[in-house]
């Protein structure tokens, strides 16, 4: 019992919390006061297991797309729920990912094609590690991108500025500045008060660095947490999420942008992607793939419709580590290829466009002979947002080596 | 009293952080100044390496990384058998007596022991259902099974007429039982039928354990599913499982391989073996939900990584190669020779070559991403396996090579000349290629020392390891010995320099209390809630093993929280004796070994 109570002493700080809310939560640092204005929020969110970008956005206009994938390619647009969503006359979507469309058609989405990573890798673990680091074909760096993109605070910094959505936290967020991984937002708590408070004390006080500041993170970002899941929240708009894992990180990430508490940067991933075998079932716009891409574009719809206008302070973008082979495989299925699609989309994107250089699919187009070569660098996109969505001018320590990025216009 | 006994060890630990505290930095710096610090941080690892450990830090060492953690009473018998005496028998697990009531309570998980042809006859998906339904296999003989099927066929039928408007169209419930043969009032006595409806947990267990076999599957298909299934949580194990039997088959398999899992790591006799097996199951990882490997699992684990855990790495790289489990997991079953007709009229020929398990092949089993392979390695060992696949796939089959798929031209791999017209030992020579490799050699004992040492290991210790795995042909008991013998291991570089992977954690707790587990299911479950779910890494890269991918917010409150339920006796299946403090498992200190 005695060591019992060594734990506790001291633990008067750990006992301030619920209801007494921190003054950088009052709603005025970020919100209301006139001479600021509300901060942007990057959400990035990340494709893992390489997805097929030729059967995301379809080349339909190059007959050499149908040629290369006899089994598995989707039909030219013709109005059935079975081909192509048409874009701009060359490239469509999925038609799984038609509840897209609508946010293309009032140029919120924007689509950058033939996009990718430099490194030519084509192993999944590294591939990933190198566009979380941003730093591809350098393995040394021990931060991610994200963490690197948050802005140089200019006052009080909110323990939820950098948030990942599940039971890890991403390469991406890894870094410097605090970033917290929540599983589940109504449950970010140790659930006994007593408990809470001495295992806060004994975090404070241990010398095993990786523990303390981990759990320093935690135990300011529990309180601000207890606050948000005070507040009554259901999805506005008549945004419905799907149920899976996606659907319910985004809908957090939702709820913690409007409950305005200091979010800059926020991280969802979603896999399933490796379509090795069966990417299409019985017919091209169906199976696999198609199942798992309608997950992605109701979640990101819904999240679209729920935050309302709040979408003018948000750029969402999507990426995945390489794309597949430009040639179906054996099996109705890819292999693991080069160059792949991204998406951004929020009120201030120029969307409603296909960006980028289309390569071409023929032989000789075609990296190393066998996938869609890369014209636009992941950095580009990726830096653009950074220095003209959160207003971070120092790309240079964000993409640490990559000294000149073409910005493609995607923000005005 | 053991709780004290423990307290008084996590101080000594507390006071050993002082140690070891100082060498994990939180803020990388910014590039520009990131060189400096990184060799600043090197040195004084480095130097770490070289510092000895006292006696007792040896044996709490040695008891952290060989075991799920120590027991009270562990560190006393160590030092009674002797720590060189304990390691060398921990290295010989067959000369350890295995603990018999770890045995007693792995008996009744019987698919663990089934072939994965006898998994499917006895757990049938919707496929093998409809099957049975249309009398094209035969119905097993086990009264549970035939109820569960007939259940299940039931079930079946209705649905078909449902999908084709029949009977009215009425709605049609999935979840409605079927007629039992006897009521349960037919079964049970008045005061019998009160206990089972109205009585306390351990009053309704105490019935259910007493009923004789027959009579206790009669009274659980009698029952009313949402019944059965409020009974699960108070159930022994067997009961448990009739009762998943009865109501969704499929979840057998993973509940004895979770059970089995996590009973062997808190009780096994035979600690350093239960910790390879994670490791190389975890090397060699499958995933439990991609199609057929869920009833191939057992049999994966069984045959082809336990007996191999510190026997020769060759041995275990091709019992792998030719697992059902692994060749379907990595798609090798479905790839052949690239010019096998893509048209061709005969729909069951596969066609083409699938790059899957050649490439994760060399990067994750073998070479390691950067162990100096190209894209061309890749396809070509991919041609070496065409053919080697699973006969029925989809209804527990075992490894089939089967020429007519093989190609048969000749192939370069990493600078070797495979001859045209070779078979199946076209794939066995690229396997004595690649175990033999010294790249392979680097990487496996790199692998095995960031588990078993620190994140960074000393390339001193690589080395070493690496010479060993080449010297002795790949005998993973040698190179395990040779880390073992090694000065870096018993320094201050390894002392407390891990921490726990969420089974780890978990495992470690129910050790360190003392805790008495009769169902480790809720276990396995909080193991999954940590981040870890077991069987269920869908990358083919397994589980991290480096100390910042377990460390989180989410991470820690989830650890947090488990210690809160397990000290309260809130863990099912699961009984602490005395009320220790949470604190004891939730600390800073406990989550590293």
């Amino acid at each position: 019992m005695t060591s019992r109570r060594v734990f506790l002493k001291g633990s008067a700080l750990a006992m301030f919390g619920v209801g007494s809310l921190p003054t950088w939560l009052s709603r005025s640092v970020y919100a209301d006061d006139g001479s600021e204005r509300r901060k942007k929020i990057l959400v990035a969110i990340f494709q893992r297991g390489a997805v097929d970008g030729l059967n995301v956005v379809i080349p339909f206009g190059e007959q050499r797309y149908y040629e290369l994938r006899p089994s598995i390619a989707i039909p030219k647009p013709d109005g059935t729920p079975n081909s192509a969503v048409d874009l701009d006359g060359f490239f469509g979507l999925h038609p799984s990912l038609a509840p897209l469309k609508p946010m293309f058609d009032a140029q919120q989405l924007a689509i950058i094609d033939a996009v990718g990573s430099p490194d030519p890798t084509r192993s999944h673990f590294d591939a990933q590690d190198y566009m979380e680091s941003g730093t591809p074909g350098y393995k040394a760096t021990n931060d991610g991108w994200m963490n690197r993109a948050l802005p140089k605070p200019d006052g009080p910094v909110s323990p939820v500025r950098a948030v990942s959505l599940g039971s890890s936290l991403p390469r991406s967020l890894r870094g410097r500045n605090d970033a917290l991984a929540v599983n589940n937002l109504n449950d970010f708590q140790v659930r006994d008060p007593k408990a809470a408070a001495s295992f806060e004390t004994m975090y404070e006080h241990t010398l095993d660095t990786m523990l303390h500041g981990t759990g320093k993170e935690t135990f300011g970002a529990v309180k601000i947490m207890q606050s948000i899941q005070k507040q009554p929240y259901s999805a506005a708009n008549g945004a419905k999420y799907p149920n899976g894992r996606f659907g319910q990180s985004l809908q957090q990430i939702a709820r913690l942008i409007k409950a305005d508490v200091g979010l800059e940067v926020a991280f969802a991933d979603i896999g399933g992607w490796d379509t090795h075998v069966n990417e299409a079932g019985a017919q091209p716009a169906v199976g696999q793939l198609a199942n798992i891409l309608s997950d992605f574009g109701q979640s990101l719809a819904a999240f679209y419709q729920d935050l309302g206008d709040r979408t003018e302070d948000v750029a969402v973008v999507t990426m995945s580590e390489f794309g597949r082979t430009a040639k179906e495989n054996g099996n109705r299925g890819t292999d693991h290829g080069h160059a792949n699609v991204m998406f951004v989309m929020g009120g201030g994107i120029r969307g409603g466009k296909v960006y980028g250089d289309w390569p071409g699919l023929a032989e000789e187009q075609l990296n190393e002979g066998r996938d869609l070569a890369l014209t636009t660098d992941f950095r580009d996109v990726l830096g653009e947002l950074v220095a003209k969505h959160l207003g971070n001018p120092n790309l240079k320590a964000v993409f640490p080596g990559y000294e000149n990025p073409r910005f493609r216009g995607l923000l005005g | 009293m053991p709780v004290s006994r423990l307290m008084k060890c996590m101080m000594l630990r507390a006071f050993a952080a002082l140690a070891v505290a100082s060498f994990f930095p939180i803020s990388p710096a910014l590039p520009s100044t990131r060189r400096s610090k990184d060799a600043d941080e090197a040195m004084r690892q480095a130097k770490l390496f070289q510092k000895k450990l006292s006696k007792d830090q040896q044996i709490l060492h040695a008891l952290d990384r060989l075991t799920f953690g120590p027991r009270p009473g562990d560190v006393a018998h160590v030092k009674k058998v002797g720590l060189k005496k304990w390691i060398d028998l921990e290295l010989h697990p067959e000369r350890i007596q295995e603990n018999p009531d770890l045995e007693a309570k792995l008996q009744p998980l019987e698919s663990l022991r089934m072939t994965p042809l006898e998994a499917v006859q006895h757990y049938p998906t919707p496929q093998m259902i409809r099957a049975i339904a249309a009398g094209r296999q035969p119905m097993p003989d086990d009264p549970v099974l035939r109820a569960s099927i007939q259940r299940l066929i039931v079930r079946y039928k209705v649905n078909k007429e449902a999908a084709t408007g029949g009977k009215g169209g009425a709605a049609f419930d999935p979840n409605a039982d079927m007629e039992p043969a006897k009521k349960l009032e037919e079964v049970l006595d008045a005061s019998e039928l009160q206990t089972l409806r109205n009585g306390k947990p351990d009053q309704k267990r105490e019935l259910l354990q007493s009923m004789p076999p027959d009579k206790l599957e009669d009274v659980l298909i009698a029952l009313p599913r949402g019944q059965r299934q409020q009974l699960f949580n108070n159930s022994p194990v067997d009961v448990q499982r009739k009762i998943m039997l009865l109501n969704s088959p499929q979840q057998v398999v993973a509940y004895d391989l979770l059970e089995s899992k996590l009973l062997r790591a808190i009780e096994s006799n035979r600690q350093l073996a239960e910790e390879l097996d994670d490791f190389w199951f975890n090397h060699f990882n499958v995933y439990y939900d991609k199609g057929s490997d869920r009833f191939l699992i057992p049999d994966y684990e069984r045959e082809a990584i336990r007996p191999h855990v510190l026997g020769k790495f060759r041995d275990l790289l091709e019992a792998t190669a030719k697992s059902p489990a692994m060749l379907f997991y990595l798609d090798n079953f479905q790839s052949v020779r690239p010019d096998i007709d893509a048209n061709s009229k005969n729909r069951r020929v596969k066609r083409g070559l699938n790059e899957n398990y050649g490439r994760e092949l060399m990067e994750l089993h073998t070479l390691g991403v950067n162990g100096g392979y190209t894209q061309h390695d890749v396809t070509e060992v991919a041609r070496c396996f065409t053919g080697w696949t699973i006969q029925d796939p989809r209804r527990g089959g075992s490894f089939l090579y089967d020429d007519k798929l093989h190609d048969k031209g000749e192939k370069m791999v990493l600078g070797n000349v495979i001859p045209a017209g070779g078979g199946i030992e076209d794939g066995e020579r690229v396997l004595d290629i690649l175990a033999t490799h010294p790249s392979t050699a680097k990487f496996i004992s790199t692998e095995l020392a960031q588990r078993f040492v620190a994140d960074n290991p000393p390339q001193s210790l690589i080395d070493k390891m690496s010479k060993t795995f080449l010297d002795t042909g790949g005998d993973i008991r040698q190179v395990m010995k040779a880390m073992l013998d090694s000065k870096e291991f018993w320094s201050q570089g390894s002392f407390r320099a891990k921490v726990k992977t969420p089974f780890e954690m978990v495992a470690s707790s129910v050790r360190a209390l003392d805790a008495n587990v009769t169902d480790a299911w809720a276990l396995a479950n909080q193991v999954g809630n940590l981040g870890e779910p077991l069987y269920r890494k869908q990358e083919p890269t397994g589980y991290s093993n480096l100390n910042s991918d377990w460390v989180n917010s989410a991470a820690l409150l989830g650890r947090m929280n488990f210690a809160v339920q397990l000290t309260q006796n809130r863990v099912q299946g699961v009984k602490v004796a005395a009320s220790p403090p949470a604190e004891m498992i939730g600390s800073p200190d406990f989550q590293r070994r």
